[in-house]
């Protein structure tokens, strides 16, 4: 572990990073030089497909399948769009990828583009990121100016346009669908499926959605090789003939309560324990931790007892979480009280439900004045049997929703009536009220 | 040709292109659903029809798909196999009731809906009598002014989407929408342009609960003591199919009915609320006969004898001098009796055609946001607004070769060429009114004026006998509309006062005994005028029988 060196954060808070200068010195667009002189797309595709690189941005779908979803010799326009709505809660990766270093972004997005034959690329960046935003549209514009954008790519018969949209901010937007809704003007509501976005996507055309850490990755696979890849993180397990694998370097955020909240960079697979106590400085206060949520809260909820499970894309799984996610891991200390945490937990997913499916519509908001009633001492112990009812039964799992996001709404609640049920029974029956009267973050 | 396999049981649905809904009704199984309409565009968003769904391999093994999904979405192909009575469907569909229940209010008593909702019909089918949320529900405010028709009742709202789509789809005005997000969501207008599309009260229709309600019958009666008729909307040429509600002789709404060989599944506002004067009060309510200047009553059989000689008096000088007027809101077995007895008055006798009403151009939908129309169309408004021109130029064709129309016959009173008029009129209340002062002074100078109409006009103020006409929806009988379509209309409430049907009156001019019946009357015109051929059997189904169009 001591040898491994930061690479998708190798350039942060370095001088100047953000220049299109700066990362050329250090070796920025090779990867792509590389791509357009020695490498057809198809070659592209088959590098990316053969590192194992999986979706950073929660699913952890192989990205080089994705890309092999695409018509062959469509006849139309091809659209990459690029998820940077994220909006995930505790996870902040990409906007550091984004702020500190552009250029890195923006030639995975050209070597995508490049790989998937898609002339347009859609950057979709929620509406808070203002310093992204304007860091990205003057590398954006740094990049037309040497002949990286625009017409015929470095000499060669490639074209590409990359169009910065900011949305306004919603959960939903995040979900591949519900973005290109909004990209395309309308509510974020997300379509149903099929057809999938590789054969019918933004403005019905195909399209490839990719996350940011992603596409930053496709950069280092192609400029480093698919070995230097494969040489990082988990391989699949053997008896699972359906687990594909977790390599790769990863973005982990830490945050909540521990000494050192921080965005680190490691290869996949390290444990939760080892992350908090090395790279987030253990947790604060010289308190013990009670739980962690391990990927951005629709991942799930991890008690201290399970915290030596791998963050890799299998690894949460094992334990009743849902996944690996973000890999954006939030700390809560012995002192929290689980009730405030399953009260946030569903005044975030009740605020950002789009509304479009019943079940999460009206799921999310019935977990809210539940969880509302339970701070204020008015709970019943058939409340719990209720919340875990609704948290099993919203989502794309069992079939009752259009998206995948009612899964991680219910995820979390039915994750922490499970594991802190002793908790939440000695909460009800002695009619105990929340102490935390103003809400942290509150809308 | 390929078969579907609802809860075991083998159905065979042809070529068809069906969802799981659609199939699973041709086995006579009902998968409950709001969002899903035929006419709109599916968004598989209420969860309310989740079906377990399989395949049948062709060696007879089954494979079950692990999740529930929704029937609205899913295609049925040969060997598909729809299970709606598993556990995982029941409860994945007992739950969506009750998470739809969760914020409702339940106002069912004071709900226009109740007795035709489907949130109360598939409550009790599939749902459960107790809902477990103890908390308060969400009360959003009411809107009363969504548009001049339609009032919304926020709180009852399930979100379907149903009624934003009409407006996206069908009328292209897109005035509704749905604002704020999860269990906050509802739909909305965008201040200053509400929702007065001339469609706009389909979206009444749509709601499957009680939150869109029509102003017009809004707080006016319980859905389940009026008399539900099938008829035909007499306001324009489309012919739209309609339901007729009434009770206790009062009109109280018109719905449209589906009929895909006429309008689909809509009816345009103007024909939907114009059935007030039906129940107009300015109606005449009794035979009278013009003495001394002044209306006065006389029994029917007085009437009739008074009026078939006077017309056999005239046609003895001259036969073309007794004139018949029939109007296009006559039915064609009207129109048929009315040729019958001046054809049998003189076989010289002249039959015209009454004005045909006609305003602006035809109307079709969708529009864009400029009120431009799109292709394809999806629904039209015709100019011509009447219901069965067609229908009573077959018949004058029948009788005699040339049809002539209401001018020539203004034309020839003032020339003193007319000596008995018989004007079938039944035209309804319109702001011009189908004869104006000028040709009403022309007809004066006829010496013997029958008007046969609903309601007071230039004529009427002279004619030496004004009979009561019956209106559309108190009579029998048979229209074509503008593509030869004939469809047959049923009486929904009873004339009043001396009212009788003009098939009666004719039938009394004829001196035939017994009552005029419509389908015999049919029958015997379908022998007699062959263009009206195929409508020989009594029946003429849900949708009408297309006609040749040859004739007209």
């Amino acid at each position: 572990m001591a040898e491994f060196e930061p690479v998708l954060l190798r350039r942060i808070a370095k001088k100047a990073s953000p220049w299109l200068d700066a990362y050329r010195a250090d070796g920025g667009y090779r990867a792509l030089q590389k791509a357009l002189e020695e490498m057809s797309p198809g070659q592209v595709v088959d590098a990316v497909k053969a590192s194992g690189l999986r979706g950073r941005g929660g699913a952890g779908f192989p990205t080089g399948l994705k890309w092999t979803f695409l018509p062959k010799d469509h006849p139309g326009p091809i659209y990459m769009c690029i998820n940077a709505d994220e909006s995930e809660p505790c996870t902040f990766n990409n906007r550091i990828l984004m702020e500190e270093d552009p250029h890195q972004v923006l030639e995975g997005i050209i070597l995508s583009c490049y790989a998937t034959r898609a002339a347009t690329a859609y950057l979709y960046l929620r509406y808070e990121y203002g310093r992204g935003y304007r860091v990205l549209q003057r590398a954006i514009d740094e990049l037309y100016g040497h002949n990286l954008l625009g017409r015929n790519i470095l000499g060669k018969d490639f074209h590409l346009d990359i169009f910065l949209h900011r949305g306004a901010g919603a959960y939903i937007c995040g979900e591949e669908t519900g973005l290109i809704e909004s990209l395309e003007g309308k509510r974020a509501w997300p379509r149903i499926k099929p057809p999938f976005p590789a054969v019918e996507g933004a403005f019905r055309k195909p399209t490839v959605v990719n996350n940011i850490e992603t596409v930053a990755c496709v950069t280092h696979i192609i400029d480093r090789g698919v070995e230097w890849f494969k040489s990082m993180g988990v391989p699949p397990d053997p008896k699972n003939p359906r687990d594909a694998g977790s390599y790769g370097p990863k973005l982990y955020c830490i945050s909540g309560h521990v000494n050192n909240p921080c965005c680190v960079e490691l290869p996949m697979g390290i444990t939760l324990r080892d992350l908090v106590n090395e790279h987030g400085g253990g947790v604060w206060k010289g308190r013990k931790a009670k739980g962690a949520i391990p990927g951005g809260i629709s991942m799930g909820i991890m008690t201290e007892a399970e915290f030596d499970t791998p963050l890799d894309f299998a690894g949460p799984g094992k334990v009743g979480c849902l996944g690996l996610g973000t890999a954006a891991v939030t700390v809560f200390d012995e002192e929290t009280s689980i009730v405030d945490v399953l009260h946030n937990i569903c005044r975030f997913f009740s605020h950002e439900s789009c509304g479009q499916c019943t079940p999460c519509r009206e799921g999310t908001g019935w977990m809210l004045k539940i969880a509302e009633r339970l701070r204020r001492g008015q709970g019943r112990l058939e409340d719990l049997k209720i919340l875990e009812e609704v948290g099993d039964k919203i989502g794309i799992m069992p079939g009752t929703t259009i998206c995948g996001l009612a899964d991680g709404a219910g995820w979390p609640v039915k994750n922490a009536i499970r594991k802190f049920r002793p908790e939440f029974e000695r909460y009800i029956r002695s009619a105990e009220k929340s102490s935390l009267l103003e809400l942290v973050g509150g809308h | 040709m390929a078969t579907v396999y609802v809860n075991d049981k083998p159905v065979d649905i042809g070529n068809e292109k069906l969802n799981l809904i659609q199939a699973a009704q041709k086995a006579g199984v009902l998968i409950p659903h709001y969002c899903w309409h035929p006419a709109l565009t599916v968004v598989a968003s209420c969860r309310m029809c989740l079906v377990e769904v399989g395949e049948r391999k062709p060696d007879g093994t089954i494979v079950m798909q692990p999740k529930v999904v929704p029937g609205c979405q899913t295609p049925a192909k040969d060997g598909t196999v729809i299970q709606t009575q598993t556990n995982r469907a029941v409860d994945a569909q007992h739950q969506t009731l009750e998470d739809i229940l969760l914020n409702h209010p339940l106002d069912c008593p004071v709900c226009d809906k109740a007795g035709e909702c489907m949130l109360q019909d598939f409550t009790y089918q599939f749902g459960s009598a107790n809902s477990r949320m103890i908390d308060e529900k969400n009360t959003p405010p009411n809107k009363p002014y969504i548009g001049d028709n339609v009032t919304l009742f926020t709180d009852r709202c399930i979100m379907c989407s149903r009624c934003v789509r009409f407006t996206r789809e069908i009328a292209g005005t897109a005035e509704l929408q749905i604002v704020n997000r999860g269990h906050h969501s509802e739909i909305d207008i965008f201040p200053g342009e509400p929702l007065n599309n001339k469609l706009s009260t389909n979206v009444v229709d749509l709601c499957p609960v009680g939150a869109l309600c029509s102003k017009d019958f809004l707080y006016k009666h319980r859905v389940w003591n009026l008399k539900t008729k099938e008829s035909v909307c007499p306001d324009c040429s489309t012919g739209c199919s309609i339901h007729l509600d009434g009770n206790k002789n009062i009109v109280y709404r018109l719905r449209p009915r589906h009929n895909p060989q006429a309008q689909g599944h809509f009816m345009c506002d103007e024909g939907r609320l114009g059935y007030h004067y039906v129940n107009s009060i300015e109606r005449f309510l009794r035979p009278t006969i013009r003495r001394e200047g002044k209306l006065t009553p006389l029994p029917w059989t007085e009437i009739a004898s008074l009026v078939r000689r006077g017309f056999q008096s005239a046609a003895q000088k001259d036969g073309g001098s007794a004139v018949g007027v029939l109007s296009p809101f006559l039915t064609c077995e009207e129109a048929y009796l009315l040729a019958k007895f001046l054809k049998g008055v003189s076989p010289q006798a002249r039959l015209a055609l009454g004005p045909v009403p006609v305003v602006g151009e035809d109307d079709t939908y969708p529009k864009d946001r400029r009120g431009r129309p799109i292709e394809p169309v999806k629904f039209t408004i015709r100019a011509e607004k009447c219901p069965n021109r067609r229908g009573v130029e077959a018949i004058l064709r029948h009788f005699q070769s040339e049809i002539i129309s209401f001018e020539q016959v203004v034309r020839d009173a003032v020339e003193g060429r007319v000596q008995a008029l018989y004007l079938a009129a039944g035209y309804p209340p319109r702001p011009s009114g189908w004869v104006n002062d000028s040709q009403a002074q022309a007809l004066q100078r006829v010496p013997l004026v029958v008007c046969h109409d609903l309601l007071p006009s230039p004529v009427s103020n002279f004619a030496h006998f004004v009979l009561p006409s019956a209106a559309w929806a108190e009579k029998e009988g048979t229209f074509v509309n503008h593509a030869g379509l004939a469809q047959a209309i049923h009486w929904g409430v009873t004339p009043t006062g001396e009212v009788r049907t003009d098939g009666q009156v004719f039938f009394d001019l004829l001196e035939r005994r017994g009552l005029a019946h419509a389908p015999t009357v049919r029958k015997e015109m379908a022998a007699e005028v062959p263009y009206f051929a195929a409508l020989a059997g009594s029946d003429l189904g849900e949708y009408g029988i297309l006609l040749e169009s040859s004739h007209g």
